[in-house]
């Protein structure tokens, strides 16, 4: 196992590696440096040298790929894309355009961020499940039936409007909650009830369908008749054989959705002014600052890749017959 | 006739789908869209799908236009000359849906009195003669019955039609009508009266109201319907072949082959959606805004701009289908009729062509259709973050952009959000429908998983 994990571990260098050369292609290739120097000064009619100085201090007075200057083996790797790419492997994501440590900007921003997504996450399993046990439980009544349509028209609803109208509703007719800002500690659960309620209900639709026609097919299997069989009543057959075996599919919905999590946090943090890692990369898309953006698409791919990681961890866990090897 | 490039995308795949479904002759695939469309839900998705197509290919034939002699033309397109006077901007702010003043009062000069006086000014777009509320409502009555005799023509002229064609074939014996038959006429006449209903009202009022600026809200939600599309169809254009092709190749050939594609799809679907498309498009963005030369026109630069979310769009959403293609590839290569045809001397991309890729389409069409949906309402979510379409391109992203803060205003305005809302979900919720049948129809397990 700790085998299986060291080389998935390897595997990864050479994603994060084209990962990173893809973001070098946008941000520095598309636009050269000079170009990103000029937008950054603001008017077209920045002097010459304003340029180069603003390259200096921002690291960008190097060649792209390859280095005439420069002696030996320093040819290939005292270049742009060589230091870049260097520091992100490193963690250090240098400064954003306006002067503060993206590192630290990070660092920050991971709190209220974690503290957002992962009940949501949690949250919505727990509910998106449960309901679908509910209606493979009573398949083909009419409570299924609404069920089915309810969740069609559920996901025929863009995300925004359930963060619109909840937001209206809850924060500014009925005033609940209040309707945005952040604070520290347990302060934070008044702000983050209702994004992770709303989080919650844009997620019912689709994933409750899925999670329906995954435990239906389980439920036609012959384990199942076995164990009513044995007389065990439906509660135990349900929640401890058909649960039990509909592990693996819902895991790797779960660990699929992680990526979903990073456009949910975009849009609750910004509506809800919520200082976490995704109205960081909305401001940053806004300010038009490459640095941070080519920090984030770097963070976030690394953490999606630990997530699948983990992810065969949990295939272990929920199954006992899975050896990784 | 100008025609930009997501206008001649856009036909080119309607008629490209049309033809071949015209030219299609495997039986068996006609038979599956015939289960398709015996379902009533099906056709009724299917005729709102057509509706909205129409809307957006009537927006996308483009044509310089002179309105003045004296200034420059415009780009307008055959929808903006059917709505005729939709499109101008004759209020000045806010006014409800069928209202016949403004919403708010502004300061006015009575013609009587000579004086400033504080009062909801009338819209310049109503008629003199629709002086009061009543007056309006008798208009709207009009309208209405208007459009129900339009629908009682109809569903009487396709009861007789479709009887005078079953007598001109079988004389002798008289039929009836079938049930999906009904389930046609009754959704193509409702549709109908909806319609005519609308444009009748189109004529007088401002049905939706008027936003901000005074444009009218209904002219708005219409021309969202172009971008809609072209996210959806262009997006499908640029996934197909990626998908079709490396997925194909890869599992047909094994191999580097099989790794290099692997490690492409692996590295991109790596990079979570939002984050790649935030940098690609704002790397456009920058590079635009530093060469504005190579771009043309306003207009033009609107449209490079949809068309490269399209390609953006793809190049992320390629990755799952191509996966999908692969698998089934890898499953289908040893199967015995693949055999058979490389023993015979079949060439490999004769065997991936002939054999492979007319057994994977289900699976595309499928995938491709459930997609559709999920692009239109990811659009909104991109503009939204402010990297979708250009702010100028008429969009339901920009719409609900726009609206979202005129919810915090006092009194609320709602109908321009509504306006979105229902409209967006009208085609979306077709599409999933129309899904929904598609897989029910096309996939070969939806018998045995659902509804044993």
């Amino acid at each position: 196992m700790r085998n299986y994990f060291l080389r998935r571990l390897l595997y990864l260098i050479p994603i994060l590696i084209g990962v990173n050369v893809l973001t070098f292609l946008l941000f520095f290739v598309v636009n050269t440096p000079d170009d990103v120097a000029r937008m950054q000064l603001g008017a077209k009619h920045v002097t010459e040298e304003a340029v180069v100085n603003w390259k200096q201090t921002h690291g960008y007075d190097k060649p792209l790929w390859f280095n005439d200057k420069a002696q030996g083996l320093a040819k290939w790797t005292d270049t742009l894309f060589v230091s870049k790419s260097l520091s992100l492997f490193q963690f250090k994501f240098g400064v954003s355009n306006r002067g503060r440590s993206i590192s630290r900007e990070i660092f920050e921003r991971m709190g209220p961020s974690l503290a957002l997504a992962i009940p949501a996450l949690l949250l919505a399993m727990l509910v998106n499940v449960s309901l679908a046990l509910t209606m493979v439980f009573f398949r083909g009544s009419w409570f299924d039936r609404v069920m089915v349509v309810v969740c069609i028209m559920m996901m025929s609803i863009s995300g925004l409007f359930y963060i619109i109208a909840g937001q209206y509703w809850i924060g500014k007719v009925l005033k609940l909650v209040p309707l945005s800002g952040y604070l520290g500690g347990w302060d934070s659960f008044r702000f983050l009830m209702l994004p992770v309620l709303l989080a919650l209900i844009s997620s019912l639709g689709p994933n409750v369908r899925w999670y329906r026609t995954i435990l239906l097919e389980e439920s036609g299997k012959g384990y199942m008749r076995t164990a009513f069989a044995k007389g065990l009543s439906p509660m135990q057959v349900y929640a401890r054989h058909l649960l039990r075996n509909g592990l693996i599919p819902i895991i790797t919905r779960v660990v699929a959705l992680i990526p979903l999590l990073f456009l949910g946090s975009l849009l609750l943090e910004s509506f809800f002014g919520i200082p976490g890692l995704g109205s960081f990369i909305i401001d940053a898309i806004g300010q038009q600052d490459f640095e941070i953006v080519r920090s984030m698409v770097f963070l976030g791919t690394l953490l999606y890749l630990v997530g699948l990681m983990l992810t065969d961890l949990a295939y272990v866990w929920a199954d006992p017959r899975i050896r990784l090897e | 006739m100008v025609v930009l490039w997501t206008d001649a995308l856009l036909w080119l795949i309607v008629l490209g789908v049309g033809l071949a479904w015209a030219v299609s002759q495997r039986r068996a695939v006609k038979a599956r869209w015939r289960a398709v469309f015996a379902s009533p839900q099906a056709i009724c998705a299917f005729i709102i799908m057509i509706i909205y197509l129409a809307l957006g290919l009537m927006d996308s034939i483009h044509f310089k236009h002179h309105k003045d002699p004296d200034q420059p033309a415009q780009v307008v397109s055959l929808l903006d000359k059917a709505t005729g006077y939709l499109n101008e901007q004759m209020e000045l702010t806010y006014s409800e849906p069928l209202a016949l003043t403004s919403f708010s009062e502004s300061m006015q000069i009575d013609p009587r009195t000579q004086k400033p006086v504080w009062q909801k000014s009338r819209l310049h777009y109503i008629n003199a003669d629709i002086g009061d509320v009543a007056t309006r409502n008798q208009h709207i009555g009009k309208a209405a019955l208007a459009a129900l005799v339009v629908g009682f023509v109809l569903l009487a002229g396709f009861w007789l039609g479709s009887r005078a064609l079953a007598f001109r074939r079988n004389p002798g014996v008289s039929q009836c009508a079938t049930r999906v038959q009904w389930v046609w006429w009754w959704s193509l006449t409702f549709m109908a009266v909806f319609i005519t209903f609308v444009a009748i009202l189109a004529q007088d009022f401002h049905v939706l109201g008027t936003d901000q600026v005074g444009l009218d809200v209904l002219y708005k939600v219409v021309k969202s319907v172009r971008t809609a599309l072209i996210i959806g169809l262009v997006t499908t254009l640029m996934i197909l072949p990626f998908a079709l092709f490396l997925g194909c190749s890869a599992g047909y050939f094994g191999g580097w082959i099989d790794d290099v594609v692997q490690y492409v799809y692996t590295t991109i679907s790596a990079i979570p959606s939002v984050l790649l498309i935030a940098a690609m498009v704002l790397s456009l963005q920058v590079y635009m805004a530093a060469h504005p030369e190579g771009f043309g026109s306003m207009v033009e630069q609107a449209d490079i701009r949809l068309l490269f979310l399209c390609a953006v769009l793809g190049l992320t959403s390629w990755t799952t289908l191509c996966r999908m293609l692969r698998g089934e590839t890898l499953k289908l290569r040893e199967l015995e009729f693949v055999q058979s045809a490389r023993a015979l001397g079949s060439s490999s991309w004769r065997i991936i062509v002939r054999h492979i890729m007319p057994n994977v389409m289900h699976l595309v069409l499928i995938a491709l259709v459930l997609d559709f949906s999920q692009l239109i309402l990811f659009e909104a979510v991109l503009s939204y973050i402010g990297v979708g379409v250009d702010p100028t391109t008429l969009s339901w992203g920009t719409l609900i952009n726009s609206a979202r803060m005129e919810l915090a205003r006092e009194p609320v305005v709602w109908w321009p959000l509504l306006s979105a809302f229902v409209s967006m979900l009208g085609l979306v919720l077709a599409v999933n429908v129309f899904a929904e049948s598609v897989r029910e129809a096309f996939d070969p397990h939806g018998h045995t998983g659902s509804e044993s």
